[in-house]
């Protein structure tokens, strides 16, 4: 409580009594009303406080007259989006590539909810925006192993490759080097040969030997001229850029013992709206055919 | 006739307690200049308060013809011949700037001219106290029929005021919607019952705080409530010419009919206090309480007059003037003073800067956005090709068909997959009116063209209608060459 209440004598106000190393507070009177709204809103605030959950027991809390619930509150919520989704996902799912893009609104759901599951699924080893890693495919670039059109993406993302399904795209590389099917020599002079084909400078060898052994062993998946194969989903090799690696050495290790990806199905784990979204977003990065 | 304003000055409230009673300020009716100036600058800012939603413009077919409206369900606003979208905002922000400089500087002038007559709580607040005053009588009326009992005359002229309180603070809040949606449409959906929901609840709002604020709280809410009245000390100094009691001439006061010269000029009537809207005694010197509204000029004037005095013992004066002229000389107001040069330099610059951006405003709008991931990707050609989000503002209400192309890169090309656009150098894309188009273009560069890591290239943005241009600088990313 105040002790020292007195009258200033500049101002002619009462002080509140307090005091501060000889600072003295006047006495400013709140109005009354404005005290009264304070006690108003307090009131108020004990009807929350009865509705909603609002203070801790032993072995639960109280959970208010109506109880609410926020996770109830969140599943609601969640529940709400996706039905307002639904109508446009079932859209999706049921008409054809070329239905959707014809629809602007209807295309730019497809592709917002495929930047997302692409984003969540796709791009650890895809890379964002489909930029591509050392060994994972860049969708952007256009430069496609197994085909760049709507189908051929769909198919790809929904059995994989070499996933294990019988439907995944499947196709194997002969280990020529371990295996001993060609000799050092005719890796050094085949190595070489590719290597020209997108202008990295040859190491000697007879370019002739480097030719026929090409044309023995690897034109069958990579094509004639290096021009690679989708049927079997033979990289193109006259190219400037390439799956693992664009240097002589990365030629020489793939001959010898190849690495081949593994991409999983995606039919498990994504519904078809979703791969088809995403089917539709990939395309779009700029390497759709 | 009796001698006006023979009224003590409100009793100071109880100093023993934290907590005061509402002390009812019962002004009492002024005549003369200064309240008619007053009631001028009321009528002149009711007026464009309410009639300002009623004005037709005419802006072509498909448009709003309300001169004035913040259509916020569409996002647009519309001022005269002037359209905003929600990316011209900062106009708002050089408004608001410019309005707090120019409020400084009155202020540093003329002291607190904008809480005496154009604030809206000083300008509801007379229009509520002239209905007060033409229902329920002047001061003395009002006060003897408060302190009275419950009678007939006083049900009746307490409920006829409340009712017509209400009405004005409807029409206020009502007057308030007709800013946000289209006049004649929501006066008439309203009464039918079709209006929006937020139609009704915003007009609710105002009518209720119109009636509040202006009705019950008042000078309450400048004493208490705003913030203005605090920091306008900040503004003011003794060069700001303000409501001034002239206290070397009217003290010392005395009471009662005495020779003009004998004393000082006051005659302690209380009649400055008795007119005071907020109820304070204007010759205890500038307060926060004082919103310089000046009717105790006409009031004490008034009284000056009757008692064959000079008139002007309360005047706009400064306090520099007041104590030279104290010691019987006199210092010029000053109109120029640093701080008035700062305030308005600065409110200068603001309309300045305002005005030329919104001269050099383009009617086209262009924003091209860099792809983040990936910077770029190179094709099995060897070519680089970099993604950009292009958005292009359409403000015209027709379709239209703007020509976009790249400069500073050679041999560069352009496509847009979803419009099946391209590859070419130029590309023409479509946009529908009043809207913003938004295309994913892929530029492709020759690696030759290309030196470093990252090249400038610019967006030139055509209007095939209209022949105008815009440029957009941004950068094509490549590999840094060597690696």
């Amino acid at each position: 409580m105040p002790t020292k209440i007195e009258k200033d004598d500049v101002t002619g106000h009462m002080t509140t009594g307090h005091e501060w190393d000889g600072l003295q507070e006047l006495n400013r009177p709140l109005p009354k009303w404005w005290v009264y709204v304070f006690l108003a809103c307090v009131a108020w605030s004990l009807v929350y406080f009865v509705l909603y959950p609002s203070f801790p027991g032993i072995t639960g809390y109280y959970h208010g007259l109506i109880g609410y619930y926020q996770r109830d509150a969140v599943d609601a919520d969640v529940a709400a989006i996706a039905r307002q989704r639904a109508g446009a996902m079932d859209q999706i799912k049921a008409l054809s590539f070329a239905e959707i893009r014809k629809d602007p609104q209807l295309l730019a759901v497809a592709e917002t909810a495929g930047r997302i599951t692409f984003a969540d699924n796709c791009q650890p080893c895809h890379g964002a925006g489909g930029g591509g890693n050392p060994g994972y495919p860049a969708l952007a670039a256009g430069n496609w192993l197994w085909g760049g059109k709507l189908e051929d993406i769909q198919q790809t993302v929904t059995f994989g490759i070499r996933s294990g399904l019988d439907a995944a795209r499947n196709s194997q590389m002969p280990r020529f080097g371990i295996d001993g099917i060609l000799k050092p020599a005719e890796i050094q002079a085949v190595a070489d040969y590719v290597a020209t084909l997108w202008g990295l400078p040859s190491t000697g060898t007879d370019p002739a030997v480097g030719k026929r052994v090409f044309a023995e062993n690897c034109a069958v998946c990579h094509g004639d001229a290096g021009q690679g194969n989708r049927e079997v989903g033979g990289p193109r090799l006259a190219a400037r850029t390439h799956l693992h690696g664009n240097d002589r050495a990365t030629i020489l290790a793939q001959i010898n013992n190849p690495r081949m990806g593994v991409m999983p199905n995606w039919n498990t784990r994504l519904d078809a709206a979703k791969i088809k979204s995403v089917t539709l977003y990939v395309h779009s990065l700029g390497g759709g055919e | 006739m009796s001698f006006v304003g023979k009224g003590k000055p409100p009793v100071q409230p109880s100093e023993d307690s934290l907590y005061a009673d509402r002390v009812r300020v019962y002004p009492k009716s002024v005549h003369g200049p200064v309240r008619r100036f007053k009631w001028a600058v009321l009528i002149f800012c009711l007026t464009i308060y309410y009639a300002l939603p009623w004005i037709r413009w005419n802006r072509g077919i498909g448009r709003p013809n309300q001169a004035v409206l913040l259509d916020i369900f569409h996002e647009r606003f519309w001022f005269f011949n002037l359209e905003f979208w929600p990316q011209d905002i900062f106009y708002l922000t050089g408004l608001l700037i410019m309005g707090a400089v120019a409020l400084f500087l009155v202020t540093s002038l003329f002291g607190r001219l904008w809480c005496g007559y154009a604030c809206p709580q000083t300008v509801w607040t007379d229009l509520f106290m002239w209905v007060e005053r033409e229902i329920e009588g002047d001061r003395n009326e009002r006060i003897k029929r408060d302190a009275g009992p419950v009678n007939f005359d006083k049900v009746w002229r307490k409920g006829l005021k409340h009712a017509v309180w209400f009405a004005v603070a409807f029409w206020t809040g009502g007057a308030w919607i007709m800013y946000y949606v289209n006049a004649p449409t929501v006066t008439v959906e309203f009464w039918q019952g079709g209006a929006s929901t937020p139609v009704y609840l915003f007009t609710a709002l105002f009518t209720a705080t119109t009636y509040l604020l202006a009705g019950w709280a008042r000078e309450q809410v400048c004493t208490y409530m705003c913030p203005w009245p605090r920091f306008q000390a900040a503004m003011l100094d003794e060069q700001s010419f303000t409501v001034t009691y002239q206290a070397w001439r009217g003290e010392p006061r005395a009471k009662g009919k005495r020779a003009p010269g004998a004393g000082g000029d006051c005659v302690d009537c209380g009649a400055c206090v008795t007119a005071c809207p907020t109820g304070i005694d204007i010759r205890d010197g500038i307060q926060l309480e004082c919103i310089n509204c000046g009717l105790c000029i006409d009031a004490c004037n008034h009284v000056m007059e009757r008692t064959g005095r000079p008139g002007w013992l309360i005047t706009w004066d400064t306090l520099a003037d007041q104590a030279a002229k104290a010691a019987g000389t006199h210092v010029p107001f000053r109109l120029i003073r640093p701080r008035t040069i700062i305030y308005l330099s600065a409110l200068g610059l603001a309309a300045a800067v305002m005005v030329i951006a919104l001269m050099l405003r383009p009617g086209l709008g262009l924003s091209v956005q860099h792809d983040r991931a990936p910077l770029y990707v190179m094709l099995a050609s060897g070519d680089i090709r970099d993604g950009y989000t292009v958005k292009i503002v359409n403000k015209s209400p027709a379709r239209a068909v703007f020509e976009i192309t790249t400069q500073g890169l050679y041999g560069a090309t352009l496509t847009e997959a979803n419009e099946s656009l391209g590859p070419a150098e130029t590309l023409g894309l479509p946009v529908t009116g009043d809207t913003v188009g938004t295309f994913r273009i892929m530029v492709t560069g020759q690696p030759a063209a290309l030196v470093d890591g990252s090249e400038p290239i610019d967006f030139s943005l055509r209007d095939t209608a209209t022949g105008e241009v815009t440029v957009y600088h941004s950068v094509f990313m490549g590999p840094v060459r060597g690696r």
